[in-house]
């Protein structure tokens, strides 16, 4: 621990090797506009999102006016694009903690504890996992009613046993170190051990599915709102005019084409975070 | 007397490992030369060589290797396979890794005849069935038709041996056949070997680590260590008068059953890391 | 063998039972009002009520069970809530297309993932493998909502080779006699329809099929590659034969055997990547029904397709296990 005390400033080291991986800095830096997109929407959208022209309907993007074109009540594609982003990101957030909470505590519990916790969380992992994900977030969000909320209570329903598995290997992993009997001997509680022995071990383990999580949330968000269970139709997001472009789609491709670029830059820059991080924390794991 | 097989000064390594040092050595026409050693001195190494079967980490720096005088080292693929087919056989060391295990034993016997030989099913069968006669194997019939699973492990030997004198090849690399196998069944196979070795007069290279399996069967060995041959000649020129230290200690590290209460003594420590050529 | 199929038939009824009965009680427990949805605004308690009898939502969740289960063993599945007409007439005349298109995304699947394993070990360690790696990582990185989606952009609308919705040209009037048209097509020597069907079908088969084809060629290349090391190769190689024949001939067979453990719980994805598919592709088949089934709280439709999709999950492992038994012999004889 004075070891560690000793070799100057904990943060500045890791993340400066964090910057040098250049995955880590790519998906950084995508994921950091996006941010800044979506906080600054009021002022880098050139039009009100919700402001219909139905004068101008499916328009083609054009420099001077709408550069991504208008969709079919005339509404400018750039800026609902931009506002769009804001839901992206909202439920990658609001989904992805819950979701990484809820798995990693019954993880911990189940690689730590054994016994019968573990076989009963591991049998539900499996029940849970043998359902087709799609379909159970479609029947589930159709039961609870639409809405953003319901969705990401449906992420986290399905999706917290990503996170259980992995962090439940891992624990029982480290569960039978010497440290941990160490540990055990020196009298320390469960909770304790949990808490400042496993838990910073498997910390970064968890932080890479974490970006995981987030790009299967801002997909399963999208898919929900492609087939209306989502939000309502006139807040922008990138599933709705993903879902309203289709109707369209051989008038105005550009409808469907710039949300799903947009959608599909942010997966990826999310998978690429993802892979740097992996990467780059695997041989301190290790 | 023309040598089927001639190596000569060759070597081979591993990255900046030698494996293989100034190696030579040839074996005549129905002659059995065996290749003795312990695990790790390169005796694999050499009869994958031959075979054309080195992993491609592993590289041949220099020196040849020529059957009936066509060069093996550096041959391409293609070429190889067609002198493969010409007349070399292998008798793998485990029976039950070597043969496919969802494939019948008909199969794996009649594929080779079928390629190299240009037999029909029927013919190749008919033959089949005569092999195994010949290698001893009861109800021939019944054997062809099972998973190589379902039959023991000295059938299973018995099946390769078989498959390895199929096309009446000239030269056969034995790589240690009776390694993993009873020594009760040990026995029956190395006669069988024989037997089938004068009948078809076949040159063998016998691979193996057991001495007691080399005095039985060989006409003339090469002892070899780290890469190295040490000692080379017939069976009971080397063992009469063996000329290194290591090659002493190997015999009296071998169990003989003509001296039961003779001590055995450990090969020592110094001379398993020999790195020298004796002279 | 029979006997192990038996048994897990047996097996399947419980679970089959259990996910009915939970299906049946969520979605009458849970918020949300189909009778509500179908009635006009300022319709009266009454008519509400009346409607409510009707559809029998008035009594107990056991008693209604009790009905529904009634009325299932001699197949009255109801009436549909939202498309009023029966549920089960409806389930059969879509079904068939949704059967299709999966057979069809499977067969896809498992050719491609053969052909793309198979390259890969025969140039492993070389560019080609690299690059099989490279794309397969790429299409699993992608999820398949995207690839559907942008296969519409780039084959439908870029260079609109293919259509991108329903099942098959309106201008075509099939008369068949069942609604399996493409295999009617080809027992029929319609080769017209069976063009038509098929430039409909390609693009959600292929959507479907990617997630699988691109674990089936990770699993099986590993396998393959695994194999290559056996003795019994080395014995084949010895024997004379090519690379190609020693990878397809002898050492393929044995790497299909773990490979299909381990990809064929991915079959159920599959079936289950049909909902979101058939709607991107407005294909009429079940899983489109589904969707619109539970967007209007549909019920009793709700109740028959549960019942249809967790059938076909049984089956699906049901065939796995006769797969995997028939692909190794130590099984069927043991």
């Amino acid at each position: 621990m004075v070891d560690a005390a000793m070799q100057g400033p904990v943060i500045g080291q890791p993340l400066l090797r964090l910057a040098g991986n250049g995955r880590v800095l790519i998906g950084g830096t995508v994921l950091g506009l996006l941010l800044l997109a979506s906080i600054a929407a009021p002022w880098l959208a050139p039009f009100d999102p919700l402001d219909q022209d139905l004068a101008a309907q499916l328009q083609r993007p054009a420099w001077g006016g709408h550069l991504l074109g208008t969709d079919s009540l005339g509404r400018d594609v750039l800026s609902r694009l931009i506002y769009g982003s804001r839901i992206a990101l909202e439920v990658a957030v609001l989904a992805a903690i819950p979701t990484a909470i809820l798995g990693t505590a019954l993880g911990l519990v189940a690689g730590y504890f054994g016994g019968l916790a573990d076989a009963v969380i591991s049998r539900l992992v499996d029940v849970w996992t043998s359902f087709p994900p799609v379909l159970l977030s479609i029947i589930l969000v159709a039961l609870i009613g639409t809405g953003l909320t319901s969705v990401i209570v449906a992420i986290i329903v399905i999706d917290w046993t990503r996170f259980c598995r992995v962090v439940r290997a891992e624990t029982l992993k480290q569960r039978h170190m010497d440290y941990i009997d160490a540990a055990v001997v020196a009298g320390l509680q469960p909770l304790a051990i949990l808490s400042r022995e496993i838990w910073p071990n498997i910390a970064p383990l968890v932080l890479v599915l974490l970006t995981l999580e987030m790009g299967i949330a801002v997909i399963v968000e999208a898919i929900l709102s492609f087939v209306g269970l989502s939000i309502s139709t006139d807040a922008p997001s990138w599933g709705g005019m993903i879902a309203e472009g289709r109707q369209v789609v051989h008038q105005a491709p550009w409808i469907m084409s710039a949300p799903l670029l947009a959608l599909l830059a942010t997966v990826l820059a999310l998978n690429l975070l993802g892979d740097g991080l992996k990467a780059e924390l695997d041989p301190v794991l290790k | 007397m023309s040598a089927v097989l001639t190596i000569e000064r060759l070597n081979a390594r591993l990255a900046d490992v030698p494996l293989l040092r100034d190696v030579s050595l040839d074996v005549a026409a129905g002659e059995i030369h065996g290749l003795v050693g312990m695990s790790g001195a390169g005796k694999s190494i050499l009869a994958k060589a031959v075979l054309g079967a080195l992993p491609p980490v592993v590289r041949v720096t220099s020196g040849s290797i020529r059957f009936e005088g066509t060069e093996i080292v550096n041959l391409p693929g293609q070429k190889m396979r067609l002198l493969l087919a010409r007349g070399i056989a292998l008798i793998p060391q485990d029976p039950l890794s070597a043969l496919n295990p969802t494939r019948r034993i008909e199969h794996q016997m009649t594929d080779v005849m079928r390629a190299r030989l240009g037999l029909s099913a029927a013919a190749a069968r008919g033959r089949a069935l005569a092999l195994l006669d010949e290698v001893r194997v009861r109800d021939p019939e019944s054997v062809l038709r099972r998973f190589p699973y379902e039959i023991s492990g000295g059938q299973r030997q018995r099946v390769l041996i078989a498959i390895a004198f199929a096309c009446e090849p000239r030269l056969i690399i034995a790589d240690e056949p009776t390694t993993a196998l009873d020594v009760t069944v040990q026995k029956q196979i190395l006669r069988l070997i024989d037997d089938l070795r004068q009948r078809h007069g076949t040159a063998i290279l016998f691979v193996t680590h057991d001495l007691g399996v080399v005095a039985k069967i060989c006409d003339r060995i090469s002892v070899m260590h780290s890469g190295v041959i040490l000692e080379q000649g017939t069976v009971a020129a080397v063992i009469a008068a063996p000329r290194h230290a290591f090659t002493r200690a190997l015999f009296a590290a071998t169990p003989r059953h003509d001296r039961p209460t003779q001590e055995l003594r450990p090969v020592p420590e110094a001379l398993q890391c020999a790195v020298g050529v004796p002279r | 063998m029979t006997r192990t199929l038996l048994s897990r038939l047996l097996q399947a009824v419980p679970t089959l039972a259990g996910v009915v009965v939970i299906v049946f009680v969520l979605v009458r427990v849970v918020p949300g009002n189909p009778i509500a949805m179908m009635l006009p605004p300022g319709a009266s308690q009454a008519d509400f009520d009346h409607l409510k009898a009707l559809y029998g939502l008035d009594k107990s969740i056991p008693v209604q069970f009790l009905i529904w289960l009634r009325h299932a063993a001699i197949g009255d599945f109801g009436n549909s809530i939202s498309m009023r007409s029966g549920v089960l007439g409806l389930v059969i005349s879509r079904l068939p297309a949704t059967l299709e298109l999966a057979a069809l995304a499977g067969a896809i699947a498992i050719v491609l993932g053969v052909l793309a394993a198979v390259a890969g070990a025969r140039w492993r360690g070389r560019w080609p493998e690299a690059a099989i790696d490279a794309v397969t990582g790429f299409a699993q990185a992608v999820p398949d909502f995207i690839w559907a989606l942008a296969a519409i952009l780039v084959l439908g609308v870029l260079v609109p080779v293919l259509p991108i919705s329903g099942r098959s040209d309106p201008s075509i009037s099939l008369n068949y006699a069942t609604q399996f048209q493409l295999i009617e097509s080809v027992l029929r020597f319609d080769g017209h329809a069976f063009i038509d069907l098929m430039r409909h079908m390609i693009l959600p088969a292929l959507a479907l099929a990617l997630p699988f084809t691109a674990i089936i060629t990770r699993v099986l290349k590993i396998s393959l590659k695994e194999e290559l090391t056996q003795d019994y190769v080395l014995l084949a190689r010895v024997k004379g034969f090519g690379e190609w024949r020693v990878i397809v001939r002898e050492a393929l067979r044995n790497a299909a055997i773990p490979t299909a453990t381990l990809t064929g719980v991915q079959l159920t994805f599959l079936i289950g990547g049909t909902v979101l598919i058939e709607r991107i592709f407005s294909y009429p088949g079940i899983g489109n029904l589904a969707i619109d089934a539970v967007i209007n709280r549909d019920l009793p439709m709700i109740q028959g397709l549960v019942l249809v999709f967790a059938l076909m999950f049984i089956a699906i492992n049901l065939m796995l296990d006769l797969v995997t038994v028939a692909l190794n012999p130590r099984l069927s004889h043991g």
